[in-house]
């Protein structure tokens, strides 16, 4: 092998790592706290997955109570049929919206169920990453404070 | 025993998991008696391995309910092993181990 070819093939070498080293930050479900200690879930986004552009999809199912009599144990399930990497919910009015990431490899359902808190009444959000992209669905729980159901 | 409690059935080709982890997940923001902010202490990485296989890993708030619940499901069949095991911030880890039913 001639020094020509192998400079070549060191500067390949070099520009590949460097395209490794600046791609956007790979989503992967491993607790940070540039992810859930967040203020804003939009900000929140973009550390988990690199971007916070969002689609409203209705092929995203969320399913929440409408009202929650008590905050501290509301079940939260999403689900969706697109081929989802991962999924997030997102809950608004709590001091760090971020609640839950999952990472969805290939073979497991792309479905997520679990129990969250509630501060207040709030806008929650399901976001599933599925080919690059970001889609939501949202609702809104009510929650009752003092379990009476008013 | 195990602070984690599994249930994992074979449904047609598609493993349905429902547990259930005993732990306190304080949020940092609950004060005690004397007034003292109780100091937070939560589950932040859940994963778990059917075969040595991760299946599903999901990283937790501390908005999670105390005693978390997940349930998830993927692609296995009756017989396989199913590990589940969680880490918290101030890095106790447990898991628990049981055969898909």
């Amino acid at each position: 092998m001639d020094r020509r070819s192998v400079l070549k093939i060191a500067g390949a070498v070099s520009a590949a790592t460097a395209t490794v080293f600046a791609m956007p930050r790979m989503a992967f479900a491993a607790y940070s706290d540039a992810i859930f200690k967040q203020k804003a879930g939009a900000d929140a986004l973009q550390n988990a997955y690199g971007a916070n552009a969002t689609t409203p999809s209705d092929q995203v199912k969320l399913k929440a109570p409408d009202i929650a009599e008590n905050g501290a144990v509301v079940p939260v399930s999403v689900e969706t049929d697109m081929e989802a990497e991962s999924i997030a919910i997102l809950i608004t009015e709590n001091p760090s919206p971020m609640a839950i990431t999952a990472d969805i490899p290939a073979g497991t359902k792309a479905m997520v169920k679990t129990r969250c808190r509630m501060g207040k009444t709030t806008q929650v959000t399901a976001v599933v990453k599925s080919g690059g992209k970001l889609y939501t669905a949202s609702k809104e729980v009510k929650v009752t404070i003092g379990g009476c159901g008013g | 025993m195990s602070s984690i409690r599994i249930k994992a059935k074979d449904r047609k080709g598609l493993v349905d998991v429902k547990c259930l982890m005993k732990h306190n997940m304080e949020t940092g923001l609950r004060k005690d008696k004397s007034g003292k902010k109780i100091p937070e202490h939560w589950i932040q990485d859940v994963s778990a391995e059917s075969n040595g296989k991760t299946v599903f890993s999901a990283a937790f708030n501390t908005s999670i309910s105390k005693d978390p619940y997940l349930s998830f499901a993927f692609a296995g069949k009756k017989g396989d092993s199913l590990k589940i095991s969680w880490k918290d911030n101030t890095g106790a880890t447990d898991s628990a181990e049981t055969v898909i039913k």
